[in-house]
């Protein structure tokens, strides 16, 4: 509470009474620079008030004088750079891969488009590069499932691969081992066979048995020399790049009970130009026919 | 002249000021929230979770996703063209509480259903490097060995009926049946899809769903409701 007011002997102004163990303060008003700075931000917030939405009423809220709206704001924004692209990004989705190819240009436009959405989309799964994960294929090594030309990549990314969509890539290997089809011994055998395609060259009555049983099971999707076939999607099993591992028991284990990868179709996110884009820049890790 | 002295040496003028002041600042944040109907738009598509989904929508508050995640696709032209279309309100109107996150130390997730498959979700939650090397997200490969446990699903759904999702009698009728049709890729999913259009069913083992199957087919939904292409989505009323 205030006491004691006294004028101080060294400024002359009075305090304002109030003491704390000697030490008093002065009573002085606000500076004025704080004073009208704070006057400032309030008249700003109501200029602000009658420009911008701000006000909830009963049938809506009250949407400023200036009609300012962040979605027409963010849609002009997106037309606007699409404008921008729109030269480039059209003659992308109407010309045929083999013009694209022709012109430099549109190429180191495709080429930027497809490594961006390419690090956004694909990388994830089928890694930096296109080096692939287990179960995700390189795509950099040139060993495809459904085929590797520039409009086979482009139908595999616009409708995906077991996707659920009407025009995705479908395949389905039988279970063998869990439906019954070949008893685990069987498995093995053709499991032993399997792993002799890509060089573990091995001999012996297994290998025999599991080439028979290889022609009269397998042949018929994976080629008699485990080629694939990618009418169906069936990988090549002569070469190292196993999708879910190339050793004795990923072998067993895909011949039981196989898994099978699902890609998304693109086509709901990404428009035709970006696409064709992907496919550009797929082609391009390596891989491309 | 005014004179602050005056309120600070009148107990009663200050009570009844210091009310007034509170009492303001109590209306201009309470009354929006009465007109909230007239603010959140009404889209085509949205629907409340399916049991597992929301199930899934637990864990993922559980475990802390929105630290790291948001769900969130702000109207603005980079997070447009990154992650697809802006988020819009009644996307999460039927959450509670929201999870719109503030920080991305992982990627938006308002859009990541169907963005990649079911198999990549259970991989990249077992062991994230194992598939994005220079991810930092930690492992919860946990998830895949934990149960969901599915007791308290009905109540759970009552409990959100309770706060204006509307779960229908029939919706928690079927709830336990609903919970495990989702995570069996074998069962026949026509009736959980004509509850809950686009619910994904997950590859579990088709008898005890677990968290994680649960995480994945909410991970699977998010931002799949509403489809942008259908002309009456166009442009939803702001």
């Amino acid at each position: 509470m205030p006491t004691k007011i006294e004028k101080d002997s060294v400024t002359g102004h009075t305090t304002t009474g109030h003491e704390w163990d000697g030490l008093k303060e002065l009573n002085r008003p606000l500076p004025k620079w704080w004073l009208y700075t704070m006057y400032a931000t309030i008249v700003w917030a109501a200029v602000w008030f009658v420009l911008y939405p701000s006000w909830p009423g009963v049938n809506g809220y009250f949407r400023g004088t200036l009609g300012y709206s962040q979605r027409d704001k963010v849609e002009a924004d997106v037309a606007a750079v699409a404008k921008q692209r729109a030269g480039a990004m059209d003659k992308i989705a109407a010309l045929p891969f083999d013009e694209i190819r022709k012109d430099p240009q549109l190429m180191a436009m495709a080429e930027t488009a497809g490594r961006i959405t390419f690090a956004n989309n694909c990388q994830p799964c089928h890694g930096a590069g296109g080096g692939g994960n287990p179960g995700y294929p390189a795509l950099a090594a040139g060993n495809w499932l459904w085929g590797g030309t520039l409009p086979e990549i482009q139908q595999t990314i616009t409708y995906g691969i077991r996707s659920g969509d009407a025009d995705a890539r479908n395949s389905q290997m039988p279970r063998f081992g869990a439906d019954g089809v070949l008893k685990p011994d069987e498995i093995q055998q053709v499991a032993t066979y399997v792993a002799t395609l890509y060089g573990k060259p091995e001999t012996g009555k297994a290998v025999e048995a599991g080439k028979q049983i290889f022609a009269e099971n397998c042949a018929v999707c994976h080629g008699d020399a485990g080629q694939g076939n990618r009418e169906m999607g069936a990988p090549k099993l002569a070469a190292r790049t196993h999708l879910y591992g190339d050793d004795l028991a990923a072998i067993v284990a895909q011949v039981t009970n196989p898994k099978m990868g699902v890609m998304p179709a693109w086509h709901t996110r990404l428009d035709t130009a970006t696409i064709k884009s992907l496919a550009i820049y797929v082609h391009s890790l390596g891989g491309g026919e | 002249m005014f004179r602050h002295e005056l309120i600070e040496k009148n107990a009663i003028l200050m009570l009844v000021l210091t009310l007034l002041t509170v009492a303001i600042g109590g209306i201009v944040e309470v009354v929006p929230l009465f007109t909230i109907e007239t603010t959140v738009e009404h889209v085509k598509g949205v629907r409340p979770y399916s049991p597992l989904e929301a199930r899934g929508r637990d864990i993922y508050v559980r475990e802390g996703c929105y630290t790291c995640h948001s769900q969130m696709i702000r109207a603005l032209r980079d997070e447009v063209e990154r992650y697809g279309h802006y988020s819009i309100a009644a996307e999460s109107m039927y959450d509670h509480p929201f999870q719109w996150g503030s920080k991305r130390i992982g990627p938006d997730l308002a859009r990541v259903g169907g963005k990649y498959s079911s198999d990549w979700h259970y991989a990249h939650l077992i062991n994230a490097q194992s598939v994005v090397p220079e991810s930092l997200m930690p492992h919860y490969a946990f998830l895949a060995d934990t149960p969901l446990e599915t007791a308290d699903a009905v109540a759970r759904m009552k409990a959100q009926r309770a706060v204006g999702v509307p779960y229908s009698d029939e919706d928690i009728a079927n709830a336990a049946a609903d919970l495990r049709t989702q995570a069996d890729p074998s069962a026949d999913n026509t009736d959980l899809l004509k509850r809950y259009p686009k619910a994904v069913t997950v590859p579990g083992d088709g008898k005890q769903p677990t968290e994680m199957d649960a995480l994945v087919a909410y991970l699977q939904v998010l931002g799949t409701m509403v489809d942008f292409a259908d002309p009456a989505n166009e442009k939803p009323r702001q």
